[in-house]
């Protein structure tokens, strides 16, 4: 029994994702009980669970990287979808300059615009650990530069990736059911986790986001680990962007990934981790990235007007973030404690046992808080 | 005891005027790059005077982020709400009950209501700030296009005799070609920045809620132990820069006389760079609020400089990114040599004593 209890409170950190994903879903059967249905289309799967997590993806890896980022340095990363930009258009000039497409000439330039990525990662991370500029601007330059990089990487107004094999990525390999960019997903989670829990990643970037000066005493270099973090955050953007631009078919440099990272940013912060860095959860992150991408596509659903979809998700937003709030949560908590008074109140013989009730409780709603 | 004070304490400058210097220096070598590579255009009076004019909002929006920024905290719906202000004003400057007060009335009640709405949440429901003013910009875009989707162009005879309101100097201008005095114009935008500028660095510098900021900036946990308002000084701020967006918002349609969707947007960012490159730092309690105008001048002259030295469209971002790099990195250097000089270990006086006695001997 205490086993469990362990386990549960272990969970508590996802107890608002889950929440969330929970409540999205019960307006979704609300608004029509087919929900979940899937059906076969030319051989893959179709329906609003697939759609969700076809959409969903780049986004999922690019908060994987986002948590990392601010676990380790304290700050965000907001060029996230401009490294992506970058990196795509070194993998399509790749491709195109490649004359015969073939699976390699695809891995080759993947590889090679995941070493873009690192490039572009560690110019990020000499900037924050080296010169010790707070993230969101040291990732500025790139926001506001980062474009017209891949404009000029591509060197013309979005060139077309016109092979089958890109294509097959960016939708269907035949003969598998599942889209291939939620495969490429779940290998990317599997990788990440793997590494997660084989390696001292978790620990050190942890330590390093509560206090890099206590983590340096004990021996761990918190330049080092920011770097590192920032290399993985370009490895992720390469990552997604390589989907990203198998999905559209062509490159456009302007809309590519625009803006994704508010999206990282709060994906992040859904899944209940502290934009202050410090201790994080990778799988409520994952979860916050699938939520958002629901949100979207729920008002979608709910027929909401293109033109307030923003404010809706605004407001559902505001209204997610007080409700998990720290100071909501111990309101709520005595509010909790007060009613199990009167309950307890009520059930006891009359003579003296409330006073003794509200004694017990108000003590131990104290230490609580203690 | 007159003896004890014969040798003064050095003053040691404090980081917020070693930034704010830098920045100085960084907007004084940028002008004066500007005035021999392009000696024709920016030796006009009127070149500098359109800076102002021209982006008379951005500056009043710097304002409002600096105390935020010194806060520690940090606003990125400012462009959204500005945005959302110029559509509003313009819906009801067209309307048949429209009137200019009544116009600058709802803007500054639209900036105050985002002000109290990101201060209340983030001050005292102590959720991050990032977030909320995320959501307050998702808020702002998406209120505007509930409004009008159209751009609107303001027709209204009052109005549109004040956005073309000049003030002349007849004493200063230039000659053209033809041998024609022009004389410098000034909008009125422009007083309002100088007014605002001068009453948030009053403000900043010699007010309670000033200091207060600084200190709340510095660390929340002491200046809560010195029994400062920690919640309401952060509420204040986020209510003032609110209110800064909101001023922007009408002093945009007063030069620009259009709404439009596309009005203040990524002015956040821009704002932001801005503050950094005069010297504010992101984390909080450094800073000087003169700081916030020079970095937006500085920005805009880069901007300038680009222009007029006839660099591609789409190299212009990648230059002024690179420029930006060069601040911040400049910046960075000289705090941490400053920080190397004075690192010292935090040991008791004794042994620091005797640390020094064994170096020297």
């Amino acid at each position: 029994m205490t086993r469990l209890k362990e386990h549960l409170s272990h969970l508590s950190h996802l107890f608002l994702p889950l929440s969330v994903l929970v409540l999205l879903i019960i307006i979704n059967l609300i608004k029509g009980a087919d929900y979940f249905s899937i059906t076969m289309v030319n051989g893959a799967f179709y329906g609003n669970i697939p759609n969700i997590l076809f959409g969903a993806s780049e986004l999922v890896i690019l908060t994987i990287g986002m948590t990392l980022v601010s676990a380790a340095s304290q700050g965000q990363d907001i060029s996230i979808g401009e490294i992506a930009t970058i990196t795509s258009a070194v993998f399509v000039l790749f491709v195109l300059n490649a004359g015969q497409v073939t699976l390699l000439t695809i891995i080759a330039g993947f590889l090679i615009s995941c070493v873009a990525g690192l490039v572009v990662g560690a110019f990020n991370g000499i900037l924050v650990s080296g010169f010790k500029v707070q993230p969101m601007v040291a990732t500025l330059i790139l926001f506001l530069g980062g474009r017209s990089i891949a404009f000029m990487i591509d060197g013309k107004l979005s060139p077309i990736l016109a092979n089958n094999i890109s294509n097959q990525i960016g939708t269907v390999i035949p003969g598998v059911p599942i889209q291939t960019p939620i495969i490429l997903t779940v290998v990317f989670i599997v990788i990440i986790a793997v590494v997660l829990k084989t390696t001292n990643l978790r620990l050190y970037v942890e330590s390093v986001g509560i206090n890099p000066s206590a983590a340096r005493l004990n021996g761990i270099n918190p330049k080092k680990i920011i770097f590192l973090t920032f290399l993985i955050m370009g490895v992720c953007a390469a990552v997604a962007g390589f989907i990203a631009v198998n999905k559209a078919g062509r490159h456009d440099s302007v809309n590519l990934l625009k803006l994704i990272m508010m999206d990282a940013i709060l994906a992040v912060a859904i899944g209940g981790n502290s934009l202050g860095g410090g201790k994080f959860s990778m799988s409520g992150s994952i979860i916050g990235a699938y939520t958002i991408e629901m949100l979207n596509r729920t008002l979608l659903r709910l027929e909401v007007e293109p033109e307030a979809i923003k404010a809706f998700k605004a407001v559902f937003i505001i209204i997610l973030m007080v409700i998990a709030s720290p100071v909501v949560r111990v309101f709520a908590g005595k509010v909790l404690d007060k009613a199990k008074t009167i309950v307890a109140g009520n059930s006891l013989p009359k003579t003296g046992g409330l006073n003794n009730a509200v004694v017990s409780s108000t003590d131990t709603s104290g230490k609580k808080e203690k | 005891m007159g003896s004890l004070n014969t040798t003064k304490p050095k003053k040691r400058l404090s980081n917020s005027n070693l930034l704010f210097i830098i920045a100085g220096i960084i907007f004084i070598l940028m002008y004066g790059f500007a005035l021999i590579s392009f000696p024709d255009s920016f030796m006009q009076f009127q070149t500098f005077f359109d800076l102002f004019n021209l982006n008379a909002a951005l500056i009043i929006m710097t304002l409002g982020l600096c105390v935020v920024m010194i806060v520690g905290g940090i606003d990125i719906s400012i462009g959204a709400v500005c945005g959302l202000v110029t559509m509003a004003c313009a819906m009801l400057l067209q309307s048949t009950m429209g009137n200019i007060w009544g116009a600058l009335l709802l803007s500054l009640g639209i900036g105050i209501a985002f002000g109290l709405l990101h201060g209340y949440l983030i001050a005292y429901l102590e959720i991050q700030p990032f977030i909320i003013t995320l959501s307050g910009l998702f808020l702002a875009q998406g209120l505007l296009t509930i409004l009008h989707k159209d751009p609107i162009n303001v027709t209204m005879p009052a109005f549109v005799s004040l956005r073309d309101f000049t003030i002349v100097i007849p004493w200063l201008g230039t000659q053209n070609r033809l041998g024609v005095f022009i004389p410098c114009e000034i909008k009125p935008g422009v007083i309002i920045v100088v007014a605002l500028v001068v009453l948030f660095a009053a403000l900043m510098k010699w007010s309670r809620f000033g200091r207060n900021v600084y200190a709340v900036g510095g660390n929340n946990q002491s200046a809560r132990m010195l029994g400062i308002n920690v919640k309401k000084t952060i509420f204040f701020s986020y209510v003032i820069c609110g209110l800064t967006a909101g001023i922007a918002g009408f002093v945009f349609i007063m030069t620009t006389g259009a709404g439009n969707i596309g009005n203040g947007s990524l002015f956040e960012m821009k704002a932001i760079a801005s503050n950094v490159i005069g010297g504010i730092l992101l984390n909080g309690g450094v800073g000087n609020l003169l700081g916030a105008p020079i970095g937006t001048l500085t920005l805009l002259i880069i901007n300038e400089l680009i222009r007029a030295a006839g660099v591609q469209s789409n190299s212009q971002a990648i230059v002024s990114g690179l420029l930006l790099y060069l601040f911040i990195v400049m910046q960075s250097i000289v705090m941490s040599l400053r920080g190397r000089r004075n690192f010292r270990l935090a040991l008791p006086s004794w042994l620091q004593g005797k640390k020094k006695a064994e170096n020297q001997g």
